[in-house]
Formats: structure tokens, C-alpha cells, sequence
């Protein structure tokens, strides 16, 4: 599924984005290629969610263009832009509590289903084939995941580390080429970071798609990204590979007023 | 068709004479994507006949070992065949094990292939790939995550599979069946072949014993040990081809290789590998098979998950559900001890069978129970009288990897509580001058790999050394006492086992591990685990907030619970046995710090060792805390230092105190 030299597989132009007169995002662009894993961060308020937002089609930008493939998305339904390949997780864990893990996972295929209220109602024939399709590729995502032990157990019961990594799930089901993170460990301990940083590399593995991680944790952040796009005050200020973005010091003094030696947690 | 005139001498040889009599039927699953996989025996031939081949390609042969590493998986069953059809020695390796102890059992084996389930254990060879010198290939189940290692021999398994399909009509191994097969060496014609050239005598299996001495050892065991051993055994203990069994044990327990392969190509039973560590419960229940072998430690478990379920039920259901068991119990007791069941015990049976142990047994997954061993460590007579008690026929096996797995066993209808059952037909008994039982049979092993003098010293004339003390009761049946070494004297000269209070103190839902002190001392006292999910259960329900295990250990309520229990338990006990003081350990014993064993057995002398300031503390009369510093040990291999005061508390002996 590498989309080789075929161009950035998400690409965004110039976004700018205004809630009333507070300017969230302005002349924001950035490239991420198929298998790469590109890191958003920036302090509190920089607009890192917000563009997440405005690429997956929950905000309309004032200007500037985001592209799927080549192909323009730019102010499109967030359905669309799903049924188009882009998948999310959220912050604060959306996911439907009362339901089994299996079911939410289900929910995350449904635009690939394609048996109407007829055909599922009817069941047998086509019903049943597309139901055991997708059965089969969300119990290939729990076994992907090891959350086999909890496939029968309710969402809003789990704890919430496993409820992270079954959102996640739920993302993985719509077979996305463009999955966004939103802040994917926080409120983790150590061990359950380290499961879901294996986690978001073995998806890079296997599925290659385009990745991009809105993360706080720094060492996870210049472990695992390929880049680095670095927020403040909703613009830009700084892109590269990790690397480089530990000695900016563009990025020092965002972070930290003052320029000091490096980055937090960039020394581990 | 020559081969089913003469009873088949090795494991190959079952599997061939499996797919060739009743091919179509199951011979193992696997749940796999929320649906149990089936695989016929037909379909097992292929798959061992490919990865024989495959091996054989890799230059693997008589006499190599290989070694694997993983959950219980058809796959990893499938190698340890393959390998022992093409003569040479599976090598199967705790799971569990950190990179240092793995490294240790494949150097020692000297293994030239390890089959490894997924990159977990991908990842802790190659930390110790440098000290293992004579491993060439690593071969992996599972490949995620394992996309972009380069390392070389590393590959997976399904490329062996493949390379051992394509070998046919190229390559050494096909020539040299096509010799012996003649024409048409696809199929069971072809590993005929092979089969015919591994005898009986041959080494089928390295198991390393867990070792509560130390130093782990590789046993011997050839083919003819471990089939006429499993045909002993299927003497008194029926198993038949309708039979299911879980594998769930780790393979590299020789308790699970004797169940889920030698009875299993024996008998023709299914085998059923559960989907993973967590859902084993689960999976238990769906299967519920029809045969189950076990150490103590599981049933322990299971009957810890039905106390917490009568607690959490509401006060009809708890009360009704308390006073059947409870009778029950006593009336298991008293058959057990011979006696026979009252008119009285016959109504509360009638009234409690379908009222409630019959929905006990199907929690449980015991609803179609037919054979349930407990093994491979002394079981509390509690645990046994509560299955008996509730309708399941647990009866008991003691042996050792060195004799094969089973050495006696309880037949269902002749179980006495103290004992551990006759000897299976073949195996003879004996106990030496010292009290210690010695062991003739067939299956013995044949020696220790690459250690000839421990052999010798546990070889003599023939007969086995257990390293246990025992006693053979007038009907013949194998009492025993604890391990030799263990059996120590109280300062007055009172015998103690601490392996007896031990298991008693484990009976309790809420003490999961206990350590029992008194060698040379006036009193015995007792350093427990508390079982943390039954604690924290109990914990949950009375609101005591608590924020990891050690601080839920030192907790004042429940310190006072695990007084009751331990004052409760004392009423079992010898009064001069009885548990005069105890602590709640900070930590809990783990074998990743060699506190225990992977069978979770106490190293003894290492704990003796390692809480020797915490022991102290417990003789003497004036300390009523200890404070420790403790080095913990993470699972990636880091250590923090945990510093924690913890409190003795002392028992007031309960019932008169002898006067001496």
C-alpha cells in the first residue's frame, strides 16, 4: 500500500481557520507521505487539534486547501472525508460505552458496509456475507491489538488505557490510508506507553499509512516520528526531522520562554 | 501397511498411524480471530511432514536440538514433532523466562533452531543471540512487528513451511526418501519413511526442570519412556478419541507435553490451544473439556474465582449457596476417609445439584468433566473436598519429569485425601533407610543432558531418586511428606513440613503464597502474599482505597483479614504447628526474581536468604515492624527501590496451648 513517489498522500495548503476573532490556524501546510509517521506538537492552544479538525472535516478552513491523493477535500462533510480513508482517534475517548468492544470496532467498518436495512434485515444471502466480512476484519484488528480477553466486555467498563487502544481499534477498522492521533497516550503509565508506541509503529509496518501523532510525551514524539511540525500561536514555526527540532530554538523558547539547552524529555 | 501390525514405537509414528486410521477427525484447535480453527490429524501429518522438511533443509538432523519458545500453539506443536521425526530432540523453554534464563537452557541444550512465537520472544534471543553460539536459525510464528528485523537466520515460520513444501523432487532429503518411499513420496508414504528411521530409544524430548536448588537440568526422555509411561497410565485413567483437553500449561512443563502430546497421540483426544494468556478462563468454559490435568495452583484458582462469586452474590443465593457447599464438603470429607454417605447427605445432594453445583461446575467449564488430575505440587485436602464436594472426581498424580510425568495416581473410585494414589502399572516403588521414595519404571529418563554426575546421583542401581519423603500406606498407596530437604524440626523436635502449613494457608481465597518458617525455632511463622485480585475485589466492595499491591498489603483492614484467616486456618493445624506470628510481604514472591520457580514452587533457601532481616524480625519478641529496601525488578529489565515499613503481627495461640 506504499504509495511510493506518488506525492504526499495528505497535504495541506495555507489553512487558515478563525473562530469568531481568534485566529486558531493561520497559513498552516504540511506533506505526510504513505508509512510515514509525522509528529504535531506544539504548547497548549497551538492549534494542533484544530487542524486535525480541519482536515477530517469538523471545521471549514476561512482559506487554504487540504488534499486526499492529489484529490482536494477542502471543506467536504466529515463523512465524506472518512468514506475518503481518513480515520481518528480523539482525545477524550469517543466511544459508544454501553456497547462491546467487538460491537465499537464494528461501528469503525460501517463505511465499508454496504448491505442496506433489507439485505441486513433479510440476513441470509448477502446479509450474511458482508456481516462475516467485517466480523473478520475487526477480529483481525483484535487480535492485532491483544484485545482478544476483552472482545465480549463493554466499552464503558474498561479501563482507561484499554479504552484508548480500542479507539484506536475503532479508527483502524474504516482501513484508513490517513490515520490522525489525537494525543493517543496521555493519561498513561509507562508500560502502557510503551505498548501503544509498539502499537502505532506495528500499524506503520503493516498497513503504511500516512500517520500524523499529536503527542506530549517528547521522548515518544523523536523516538517514533520521521517529522516534526512544530505549532505556536496557531502558525507554524517549525519543521524537520527530529533532530533538528531538538536544538530549534524557535521551539525552545515556545515551549519554554528562554532558550536552554534542550528540549524537555528530549535527553532520555 | 506394516506399521499398524506392531503397536508404533515413537510420537511420529502415532501421528502417522492418527492420520491413516481416522484422519478426518480433529486432532487440535485453536482459537484464533474469535472462532476455534480446526485441524484434522490428516492435516497435522501435512503440516509436521512440511516442517520436518523444511528443517531438514535447513540442515537440521539426527541428534540437533531445537528448541521452542511460546504460548501453546498448533504451530509449536507441530516443531517438537517434526523435529523428533527427522531423530532429532524438541527443547521445549519456559515462555515466561527473561532473556538470561532462555539463554541459558538453548546454550545448554545447544540448540541449532529456535522456534519462537512472536516478537516478544523474537526480541529476548536476539538480546542473548551472542552467547548462543550454536543457534543458526530463528524461525517465528507470528510476524508482526518482525517486518523489518535483518538478522540473519531469522525468518518465519511460514517461509519453513513453504521451503519444505518446494523441497519435494529437490534437495538431499526428498532423495533420500524417494530411496526409501519409492515412487509417490508425497504423503503418509513419505513420512513412513522417515518415521522408520527414529526407534524407540531414541531421545524425544529435553524438558529442563524448574529446579528449586538451583541450576535447571536438562531430562532425557526417550520415546519408549514416554509412550509405555502413557500407556500406564491410560490403564487406570481411561482417555479415549472423544475426548477434549485445553493446552494451557506452559509446553515446556513436562506435565503438558505427557498430556496435550503422549496421551493426546495415544489416545486420539483433540487438543485445544486456547487464544491467549487472558482469555484462558473463557476459552476453558467454551471448550470445557472432557479431561484436564493441572497443578494444584490452578484449581486453587478456580475455587478462589467461585469464593469471590458466592461473596458478590446477594444474601439468599450466598446463604443457600454457603450452607450446600459446606455440607457438601464435610460429606466429601467423610467418604474420603472412608465413611459413607448419610440419607441426610443423599437429599442435600438431590436439593443441591441442580440448585447449585451443577451451576457451579458449568462457571467453572467443568460441566463435562470427566477426568480431572491435580499434579506437580501437594494439594490442600480443602480444594479437593470442595470439587468432590460439588460434583467433580479431582483425584491426584504425583511423579516427576524424570520418571516420564506420572509415577501414581488416584483411580476415581479408590481416592484417599492423605495419599497420592498406587503406582501405575509398571512402576515400582520403594523407600530407602532416609525416608526418601525411590522409583523403578520404564519411563525413566536417560540421564541428564551433558551432566553425567548428576545422573549418577540421581540414578541408583536402577532406581530413581525423588528427592521426596514418603511413606507407602497398607494399601500400598504413596503418602508424601514434603521434599526431603525440607522436612526440618521445630527447636522442641516437633516435625515440620512447611509445604503442609503452606498449603493450608494457601486455602484461604485471600493468601495466595505463603512462606512457612520455623527450622530450629520455637514457633513457626509465615511470610504471605496477599492474592491481589481477590483483595482488591474484597477491597472494592468495603471502599478501601488503596493504590498498588503493596500498599493494599499493608493495609490495617487488611492485615486484620488476613488475621482472621490465618486464626481461622490455625484450627487445622497441630497446635504446636500453629502460626504464632506472620507479615504481609511488600511484594509478591516472582519468579522473574528467582523467589520462586516457574511452577511457582519456593526456592527455599534463596527467600531464607533474601528476607533473612524480615525473618528475624519475626522471632523476635521485641520487634513489631521491620522496615525494607527492596530492589524490584521490572518486567523491561529495570530496577527501583521500594522502601516500606511492614508490620509483624502476632497471633495469640488460639485453644488451650499444651502445657509440656
Amino acid at each position: 500500500m506504499l504509495n511510493g513517489d506518488r506525492g504526499p498522500r495528505l497535504r495541506a495548503e495555507d489553512v487558515l481557520v478563525r473562530f469568531g476573532g481568534v485566529t486558531a490556524l493561520s497559513g498552516v501546510g504540511m506533506d505526510v507521505r504513505g508509512g510515514e509517521i509525522l509528529a504535531l506538537i506544539g504548547p497548549n492552544g497551538a492549534g494542533k487539534t484544530t487542524l486535525i479538525n480541519t482536515i477530517s472535516g469538523v471545521y471549514r478552513p476561512a482559506a487554504g486547501r487540504i488534499f486526499l491523493d492529489g484529490r482536494e477535500i477542502t471543506g467536504r462533510a466529515p463523512d465524506e472525508v472518512a468514506r475518503r480513508g481518513v480515520a481518528r482517534t480523539f482525545q477524550n475517548v469517543s466511544l459508544f460505552g454501553g456497547m462491546t468492544v467487538l460491537e465499537n470496532i464494528l461501528v469503525g467498518r460501517h463505511i465499508h458496509m454496504r448491505a442496506g436495512i433489507l439485505a441486513s434485515g433479510i440476513y441470509w444471502g448477502w446479509g450474511e456475507r458482508d456481516e462475516l466480512r467485517h466480523r473478520e476484519a475487526a477480529e483481525r484488528i483484535i487480535d492485532f491489538l491483544e484485545i482478544s480477553h476483552i472482545r465480549k466486555a463493554a466499552a464503558g467498563t474498561l479501563p482507561y488505557g484499554l479504552r484508548k487502544r480500542v479507539d484506536l481499534g475503532r479508527a483502524l477498522a474504516a482501513e484508513p490510508t490517513v490515520l490522525l492521533l489525537d494525543e493517543p497516550m496521555t493519561g498513561m503509565n509507562r508500560e502502557e506507553k510503551e505498548d501503544m508506541v509498539r502499537f502505532i509503529l506495528d500499524i506503520s509496518d503493516e498497513w503504511a499509512p500516512a500517520i500524523v501523532l499529536i503527542e506530549h510525551d517528547m521522548g515518544v514524539v523523536m523516538d517514533i516520528s520521521n517529522r516534526v511540525v512544530v505549532l505556536d500561536h496557531g502558525r507554524k514555526i517549525a519543521e524537520g526531522v527530529p533532530d533538528q527540532i531538538r536544538t530549534n530554538t524557535d521551539v525552545l523558547r515556545a515551549y519554554l520562554g528562554a532558550a536552554p539547552a534542550a528540549v524537555p524529555g528530549a535527553a532520555r | 501397511m506394516t506399521v499398524r501390525d506392531a503397536a508404533p514405537a515413537t510420537l511420529p509414528a502415532l501421528l502417522l498411524a492418527h492420520a491413516e486410521t481416522g484422519g478426518a477427525r480433529i486432532a487440535i484447535r485453536e482459537k484464533e480471530y474469535g472462532i476455534w480453527q480446526s485441524h484434522t490429524w490428516a492435516q497435522s501429518l501435512d503440516r509436521v511432514h512440511a516442517l520436518a522438511k523444511g528443517f531438514a533443509q535447513l540442515g537440521f538432523g539426527r541428534g540437533d536440538r531445537l528448541a521452542l519458545v511460546g504460548d501453546n500453539r498448533p504451530e509449536l506443536y507441530w516443531a517438537l514433532l517434526a523435529a523428533q521425526a527427522l531423530g532429532g530432540i524438541p527443547v521445549p523453554v519456559y515462555q515466561d523466562a527473561t532473556a538470561g534464563e532462555l539463554q541459558y537452557a538453548i546454550a545448554h541444550a545447544g540448540a541449532r533452531i529456535v522456534v519462537a512465537e512472536d516478537q516478544e520472544q523474537v526480541d529476548k534471543i536476539l538480546e542473548v543471540r551472542g552467547q548462543l553460539p550454536a543457534v543458526e536459525h530463528i524461525l517465528y510464528k507470528d510476524p508482526k512487528g518482525l517486518r523489518h528485523y535483518a538478522e540473519p537466520g531469522l525468518q518465519s515460520l511460514d517461509g519453513v513451511f513453504a521451503l519444505g513444501r518446494e523441497s519435494d523432487g529437490a534437495g538431499p532429503l526428498s532423495a533420500s526418501l524417494a530411496r526409501a518411499a519409492g515412487p509417490g513420496t508425497n504423503g503418509p508414504a513419505a513420512f513412513r519413511a522417515l518415521v522408520e528411521g527414529i526407534g524407540p530409544e531414541d531421545v524425544a524430548l529435553i524438558s529442563y526442570t524448574s529446579g528449586t536448588t538451583g541450576a535447571c537440568k536438562g531430562v532425557m526422555l526417550s520415546h519408549r519412556a514416554l509412550i509405555e509411561t502413557g500407556r500406564s497410565f491410560l490403564q487406570v485413567v481411561p482417555v479415549g478419541p472423544s475426548d477434549e483437553m485445553l493446552a494451557y500449561l506452559p509446553m515446556a512443563w513436562v506435565g503438558d507435553t505427557f498430556f496435550s502430546v503422549v496421551i493426546a497421540l495415544l489416545s486420539g483426544a483433540a487438543i485445544n490451544c486456547p487464544e491467549s494468556v487472558e482469555t484462558v478462563r473463557a476459552d476453558f468454559r467454551e471448550i470445557g473439556p472432557t479431561v484436564t490435568f493441572a497443578p494444584p495452583r490452578i484449581w486453587e484458582s478456580l475455587l478462589a474465582q467461585c469464593q469471590v462469586k458466592i461473596e458478590n452474590a446477594d444474601w439468599l443465593k450466598r446463604g443457600v449457596t454457603r450452607r450446600l457447599v459446606g455440607a457438601a464438603m464435610q460429606e466429601a470429607r467423610r467418604t474420603l476417609q472412608g465413611g459413607r454417605s448419610t440419607a441426610a447427605d443423599r437429599v442435600r445432594r438431590a436439593v443441591g445439584e441442580p440448585l447449585v453445583f451443577a451451576a457451579l461446575r458449568d462457571q467453572l467449564g467443568l460441566r463435562r468433566i470427566r477426568v480431572a488430575i491435580t499434579g506437580g505440587a501437594p494439594i490442600a485436602p480443602e480444594v479437593l473436598e470442595f470439587f468432590r464436594g460439588i460434583g467433580v472426581n479431582l483425584t491426584q498424580l504425583y511423579g516427576m519429569t524424570e520418571c516420564s510425568t506420572p509415577a501414581t495416581v488416584q483411580p476415581g473410585n479408590q481416592v484417599k485425601p492423605d495419599t497420592v494414589g498406587p503406582p501405575i502399572p509398571g512402576v515400582q516403588l520403594r523407600i530407602d533407610e532416609t525416608g526418601e521414595v525411590l522409583i523403578a519404571s520404564p519411563g525413566l529418563f536417560s540421564g541428564y543432558f551433558h551432566d553425567p554426575a548428576a545422573t549418577a546421583e540421581a540414578l541408583r542401581d536402577g532406581w530413581l531418586k525423588t528427592g521426596d519423603a514418603g511413606l507407602l500406606d497398607p494399601d500400598g498407596h504413596l503418602v508424601i511428606l514434603d521434599r526431603a530437604k525440607d522436612v526440618s524440626h521445630l527447636e522442641d523436635g516437633t516435625v515440620f513440613a512447611p509445604q503442609y502449613v503452606e498449603n493450608k494457608l494457601k486455602f484461604s481465597p485471600y493468601i495466595k503464597e505463603a512462606v512457612a518458617l520455623g527450622h530450629a525455632r520455637p514457633y513457626v511463622a509465615a511470610m504471605v502474599n496477599i492474592d491481589p485480585e481477590v483483595v482488591g475485589n474484597w477491597a472494592q466492595r468495603r471502599q478501601v482505597a488503596y493504590s498498588g499491591y503493596t500498599d493494599l498489603a499493608q493495609n490495617p483492614r487488611v492485615a486484620d483479614l488476613v488475621t482472621d484467616e490465618i486464626r481461622r486456618i490455625n484450627e487445622l493445624l497441630a497446635p504446636e504447628l500453629r502460626v504464632r506470628r506472620f507479615v504481609v510481604l511488600h511484594k509478591e514472591l516472582d519468579p522473574d526474581d528467582a523467589e520462586i520457580t516457574r511452577t511457582r514452587k519456593v526456592r527455599r533457601r534463596f527467600v531464607a536468604e533474601k528476607y533473612a532481616p524480615i525473618i528475624e524480625a519475626l522471632y523476635d519478641p521485641a520487634a513489631s515492624e521491620i522496615a525494607v529496601r527492596a530492589t524490584v525488578r521490572y518486567e523491561d529489565g529495570r530496577e527501583a527501590q521500594v522502601s516500606r515499613s511492614l508490620r509483624i503481627y502476632s497471633l495469640d495461640p488460639v485453644g488451650p496451648v499444651p502445657v509440656a
